[in-house]
C-alpha cells in the first residue's frame, strides 16, 4: 500500500511541476525530424528570443499522437518532412491558419498551403547517386531509371517511405497512372537488391559495389562528406550527384515545413518560431548545416549550393504531389515494390 | 459476483475455503483482478472499435494485396525461427546433460546469454558486422584478393534467411532453458536401458530424449515464437515485411488507423494460437515428470575430436547471438571515448524512472492477482489471472496503437476537470508525466509479475493457509504476514525481468514517451535510423548489460535447481543402496 501513495506522491509532484513550468514562455515542438538535425536551429531561436524549446522526436506517427490528444495537446509546432504529410495534417484538422506577413512575404506561394495551415521551410532534392568509377554520365532523368541498361544496378529504400512515396506521386502526375505503373514495375526490375535500409546506405552500396546508381535526398551527401563518420566519408567520395530531371521537366523537390497545431496553448510563440525558421540567420544554418535548400530568396552562397549547385525544381506544384500521396502507396504496393 | 455463480468449495472444510469473507483484503484482492482484465480489454475492445467503426475503403487494397504476402512471410519467418531455435535449444540442451567435454560447465551458462540482447539490437549490429565494409567482407576480400563487393557472391543478411538466423541466435534460449530442465531431471533409467539394449546416442536422443521433451519444447517455442512475432525493429531494419512491420506502415505511411486495428486483429490470430500451444504445453508438462523417481542421467564423456566438436556446437550460439555482438559495440563504444552522446545520463535516467516506476506498478498488481487466484475460490480469479497475462503476446506496437485513444481521451477528461475545478488551462498530464508508457508496460508485462509469483506460491504448502486461517489469521493478516514475505525470491525475480524487459521495450516508448525525453532504447533507434548506429553502441551495450543480469541471476538459481536434483538423486541412490542392504 506504500507504494500506492508514494506513486501518488510522486504524481502530484509532478502536476505540480508541470503547471508551474506552464507558467514559463516556452513552445512545445513536435518533430518528424530527428532532433540532432533540427536542433541546432531549435537551439539559435532559444538563445535569440529567451523562449524554452521542448522537443519531442517522433518519427512515424506524430500527426496519430497529436490528433488523438486533442483539445489539450501540448503540441504547438509540428515540425514534418515531406509535402505529403504537411497536407495530410492539415487535411486531419490538427493545423490551424496563420495569417502572418512576414511568413506570407518570404515563402513562395506555391510552397505554403493558401489557408496558411503549414509553410514549407527548406526544399530538398531528391536525386541519382551515381558511382563516380563505373557511371559515366552526368545527367539522368527519372523514366531513364527503368531502362533495361541499369538491370540489377538500382538500389533504393522502401518505396512506403515517404520520400518515395512523393517520388511516386510525382511521376504519377507527371505520366499519368498508367505510365507511372509501368515506370515503377521497370524500377523494380532494375533492383540489385531488396529495398531496405535508408539513403545512406544507397551510397555505401555504391562505394562497395552492390549497386551502381541508386535514389537518395542530396543532403545526405552533405551530411556524409562532411560528418565525423570517417567511413561514411568514404561512401560520400566514392559517389556523385547526378543532375537529375523528369524528361522534360526539372529535379523532384521535397520540402520540410512547419505547422501551428489546431490547439497550441502556446499559439503567438509557435508563429513566432516558424517566422524564425524562414528568416535569415535560420536558413543560412539549415542551408550550411542540414545542406538543404532555403525557401528564402536571396540567401546567398552557402554550403548547399556549393556542393550541388542551384536547384531547378520540376514545375509540378507540391500540393498536387500531394494528393497523389495515396495512389502512389498503393502503386508500390500493387508492383511489390518492397518485396 | 464471485461467490453467487461459484460457491465455495464444499468439499473441504476448512477454514480457508469457508469462504474469505468480505474483507478489505479480498475486496482489495477482487478489486486487483478486476483491473487487470480491464487493462488488457480497454485496448483489445478499442483496436475492435477502431477496426470496425472506422472506414476501410481507402486501404481496401492492402487487404488483398499486402495482407496475403506479410501473412505469407510473417508465417515463413515464424516456422524458420521455430526450426533454428528446436535445433540450437534442443541440440545444445542434450549436448550439455548427456556429454561430458571441454568447457561444458561454463557453456551452459553462456548458452542464455543471448536473453540479455533485444532482437533489433543483433539485428543493428549485425548489419554492421556483415555490411559489405564490416570487418567480415573486408577481410573476405583480403583473402581472396577480390577488388569490389561486384566481385563475388556473399549473402545479403537484409534479407528472409538473414532475419530468420539472426532471431534464431538470440531467442533460442527459450527452448534451451525448459528443455535442459527437462533433461536434468528425465528419467535416467529408461536412457540407461536404451543404451543396454544397445541403442546408438543418436537413437535414444531422437525415440526417447525428444518425445518427453516435446512439452518443454513446445513451451519455450511459443515464447521465442511470440518474441519473434513481437519483434519489429529487427524485421523493418532487415527489410522484412512482416505482419507487426505492416500494421506499423499501415497507420503511418498509408495513414489508415483503421487499417492498421484490422490487421492487428490479424495479428492477434497467430497469437491466439501462439497462446494456445503454450496452454496445452504447460497443461502437459506433467507428463514428462510423472516418471517415478526422476533423476538425472550421467552425462558420457566425449574425448579427442568429438569432445572438440561438441564444445565448437555449444560455443557457437552463444558466439553469434551474444559475444560478437557485444564485443562490436564494445569496440564502437571505445573507438568514440570521450565522444559520449551527452544527453546519455538523461536517457538513463528516462529508462530508469519509466522502467522502475513500471517495475514497482506491475508487480504490485501482478503480486494481488496472483494472491486472489490463491486466496479466492473458483475459477473467475484464476481466469482474470491468465486474461491479464495475454498482454505478454500483444506486441507493442498494437498496444500504442490501441492505448493512444482511450489514453488522450482519460487525460482530456483529467485536464476537463482540472479546468472546472481550478480554472486555467490544463494540460495533457497524464501524457507529460510518461503515464502513456508505464501503463504500455503494465500491459505488456504484468503477465511475467503474475507468472513469477504464482510459481512463488507453488512453494508456500497450502497447509500454511489452512493452519493460518485456523489460528484466526484474517486473509489481510495471512496475505501481510506469511505470503508475501514467503514470495520475496520470487518477488524479486519477477520484478527482475520486467525491469529488463521494460527497459529494452522499442514501439511502444517510440510512440507513446512525452516531450524531451529519450530513452536508452529509443535513442538506439534514433542513431539507427540517421545511419549512424554505432554512436549508438554505448547506450546499446548498456542495454545489454543491465539485461545480463536478470539472466545471470535466474541462470544461478535453475543451476541451483539442476544441482539440488543431483542431490536428490545421490540421496536416491543412498536410499536405494541402503534399501538393498537391508
Amino acid at each position: 500500500m506504500g507504494l500506492k501513495i508514494a506513486s501518488g506522491a510522486a504524481f502530484a509532484v509532478c502536476a505540480c511541476v508541470l503547471a508551474g513550468a506552464a507558467s514559463a514562455r516556452e513552445v512545445n515542438v513536435y518533430t518528424s525530424r530527428e532532433a540532432e538535425l533540427i536542433k541546432p536551429v531549435l537551439d539559435a531561436y532559444a538563445q535569440a528570443s529567451g523562449t524554452k524549446v521542448n522537443l519531442v522526436f517522433v518519427k512515424d506517427g506524430l500527426e496519430e499522437r497529436v490528433r488523438a490528444e486533442g483539445a489539450h495537446s501540448p503540441a504547438d509546432v509540428m515540425i514534418l518532412v515531406d509535402v505529403a504529410r504537411l497536407v495530410r495534417a492539415a487535411d486531419m484538422g490538427i493545423t490551424q491558419p496563420v495569417d502572418s506577413a512576414a511568413l506570407k512575404a518570404t515563402v513562395p506561394e506555391a510552397l505554403r498551403d493558401p489557408n496558411g495551415r503549414w509553410f514549407a521551410t527548406t526544399l530538398r532534392s531528391r536525386v541519382v547517386y551515381a558511382s563516380k568509377e563505373r557511371v559515366k554520365q552526368d545527367a539522368i532523368t527519372y523514366e531513364e531509371l527503368a531502362d533495361p541498361k541499369w538491370k540489377g544496378r538500382v538500389c533504393i529504400r522502401s518505396a512506403q517511405h515517404p520520400y518515395n512515396q512523393s517520388l511516386i506521386a510525382a511521376a504519377i502526375v507527371r505520366l499519368g497512372p498508367a505510365q507511372a505503373e509501368r515506370w515503377l514495375a521497370g524500377v523494380k526490375a532494375n533492383l540489385a537488391k531488396k529495398p531496405s535500409g535508408g539513403d545512406r546506405d544507397v551510397a555505401r552500396d555504391i562505394r562497395a559495389g552492390v549497386c551502381d546508381i541508386g535514389i537518395a535526398n542530396t543532403y545526405y551527401m552533405g551530411l556524409m562528406l562532411n560528418g565525423t563518420d570517417a567511413a561514411q566519408k568514404t561512401w560520400g567520395e566514392a559517389v556523385k550527384v547526378l543532375d537529375s530531371r523528369f524528361a522534360g521537366g526539372g529535379t523532384h523537390v521535397n520540402v520540410s515545413g512547419a505547422a501551428v497545431a489546431k490547439n497550441a496553448p502556446n499559439r503567438a510563440e509557435a508563429v513566432k518560431l516558424i517566422e524564425f525558421l524562414v528568416g535569415e540567420q535560420a536558413q543560412n544554418l539549415l542551408a550550411d548545416l542540414n545542406y538543404e535548400y532555403p525557401v528564402r530568396a536571396g540567401i546567398a552562397a552557402n554550403a548547399t549550393t556549393k556542393l550541388f549547385g542551384a536547384i531547378s525544381p520540376d514545375p509540378t506544384p507540391p500540393a498536387a504531389i500531394a494528393a497523389q500521396r495515396d495512389a502512389a502507396s498503393i502503386l508500390a504496393d500493387k508492383v511489390g515494390f518492397d518485396r | 459476483m464471485i461467490p453467487a455463480r461459484f460457491p465455495p468449495n464444499a468439499i473441504s472444510g476448512s477454514a480457508r475455503r469457508a469462504g474469505p469473507g468480505r474483507s478489505r483484503a479480498v475486496v482489495a484482492l477482487k478489486a486487483a483482478a478486476a483491473f487487470g482484465v480491464l487493462l488488457i480489454a480497454l485496448p483489445l475492445l478499442s483496436l475492435a472499435w477502431i477496426a470496425i467503426g472506422g472506414d476501410l475503403s481507402p486501404v481496401r487494397h492492402v487487404f488483398s494485396i499486402v495482407l496475403p504476402a506479410a501473412t505469407a512471410d510473417t508465417a515463413i519467418l515464424l516456422a524458420g525461427v521455430g526450426l533454428v531455435t528446436t535445433l540450437l535449444g534442443v541440440g545444445a540442451a542434450w549436448l550439455v546433460t548427456a556429454f561430458r567435454f571441454p568447457g561444458r560447465g561454463f557453456l551452459a551458462v553462456a548458452l542464455t546469454l543471448p536473453l540479455a540482447v533485444p532482437t533489433y539490437i543483433i539485428a543493428y549490429c549485425w548489419v554492421e558486422i556483415l555490411e559489405p565494409f564490416g570487418p567480415v567482407q573486408t577481410a573476405y576480400r583480403a583473402l581472396f584478393g577480390f577488388k569490389s563487393r561486384a566481385d563475388y557472391a556473399f549473402p545479403d543478411v537484409r534479407s528472409m534467411p538473414g532475419a530468420i538466423l539472426l532471431l534464431g541466435f538470440v531467442l533460442y534460449p527459450y527452448v534451451y532453458l525448459p528443455v535442459r530442465a527437462l533433461f536434468a531431471v528425465q528419467s535416467a533409467s529408461l536412457i540407461e536401458a536404451a543404451r543396454t539394449l544397445g541403442a546408438s546416442p543418436a537413437k535414444i536422443f531422437l525415440r526417447i530424449a525428444l518425445p518427453m521433451a516435446r512439452p518443454a519444447v513446445a513451451l519455450g517455442l511459443s515464447l521465442a515464437l511470440l518474441e519473434a512475432l513481437n519483434d519489429i525493429g529487427a524485421a523493418d531494419h532487415l527489410g522484412v515485411r512482416t505482419l507487426t512491420v505492416t500494421v506499423y506502415t499501415t497507420w503511418l505511411n498509408r495513414g489508415s488507423l483503421p487499417g492498421a486495428a484490422a490487421l492487428s486483429l490479424v495479428l492477434l490470430a497467430f497469437v491466439t494460437m501462439l497462446i494456445l500451444v503454450e496452454i496445452r504445453s504447460r497443461g502437459a508438462r506433467g507428463f514428462a515428470s510423472s516418471a517415478k523417481k526422476p533423476r538425472a542421467q550421467d552425462p558420457t564423456p566425449l574425448r579427442g575430436l568429438r569432445g572438440m566438436a561438441a564444445t565448437c556446437a555449444c560455443a557457437l550460439p552463444p558466439l553469434l547471438g551474444f559475444g560478437l555482438p557485444a564485443a562490436f559495440l564494445a569496440v564502437e563504444a571505445l573507438k568514440r571515448g570521450a565522444r559520449v552522446d551527452p544527453g546519455l545520463s538523461s536517457q538513463i535516467l528516462a529508462t530508469v524512472v519509466f522502467a522502475g516506476t513500471a517495475t514497482l506498478l506491475t508487480l504490485l498488481l501482478g503480486a494481488m492477482i496472483a494472491t486472489a487466484v490463491r486466496i479466492l475460490p473458483g475459477r473467475p480469479a484464476a481466469a482474470a489471472a491468465r486474461i491479464a497475462s495475454l498482454g505478454y503476446a500483444l506486441p507493442g506496437t498494437v498496444v500504442a496503437v490501441a492505448l493512444l485513444g482511450p489514453l488522450a481521451g482519460l487525460d482530456n477528461l483529467l485536464a476537463e476537470a482540472l479546468s472546472a475545478l481550478f480554472g486555467g488551462r490544463w494540460g495533457l498530464i497524464l501524457t507529460s508525466a510518461g503515464a502513456g508508457v508505464v501503463i504500455a508496460y503494465m500491459v505488456r508485462f504484468v503477465g511475467i509479475a503474475v507468472g513469477g509469483v504464482e510459481g512463488g506460491f507453488g512453494g508456500v504448502s497450502r497447509h500454511v493457509d489452512d493452519a493460518a486461517r485456523t489460528l484466526g489469521h484474517s486473509p489481510g493478516l495471512l496475505i501481510r504476514d506469511i505470503h508475501w514475505p514467503l514470495l520475496r525470491p520470487a518477488l524479486a525475480s519477477a520484478a527482475l525481468l520486467v525491469f529488463v524487459d521494460a527497459m529494452k521495450e522499442l514501439p511502444a516508448t517510440l510512440l507513446l514517451r512525452p516531450l524531451n525525453v529519450e530513452t536508452l532504447a529509443t535513442a538506439v533507434y534514433a542513431h539507427a535510423g540517421r545511419g549512424v548506429f554505432e554512436d549508438g553502441a554505448l547506450a546499446s551495450l548498456l542495454i545489454v548489460l543491465v539485461g545480463l543480469v536478470p539472466v545471470v541471476l535466474l541462470t544461478r538459481a535453475s543451476g541451483e535447481a539442476a544441482a539440488a536434483a543431483t542431490r536428490r538423486r545421490e540421496a536416491d541412490s543412498a536410499s536405494e543402496t541402503a534399501a538393498l542392504q537391508s
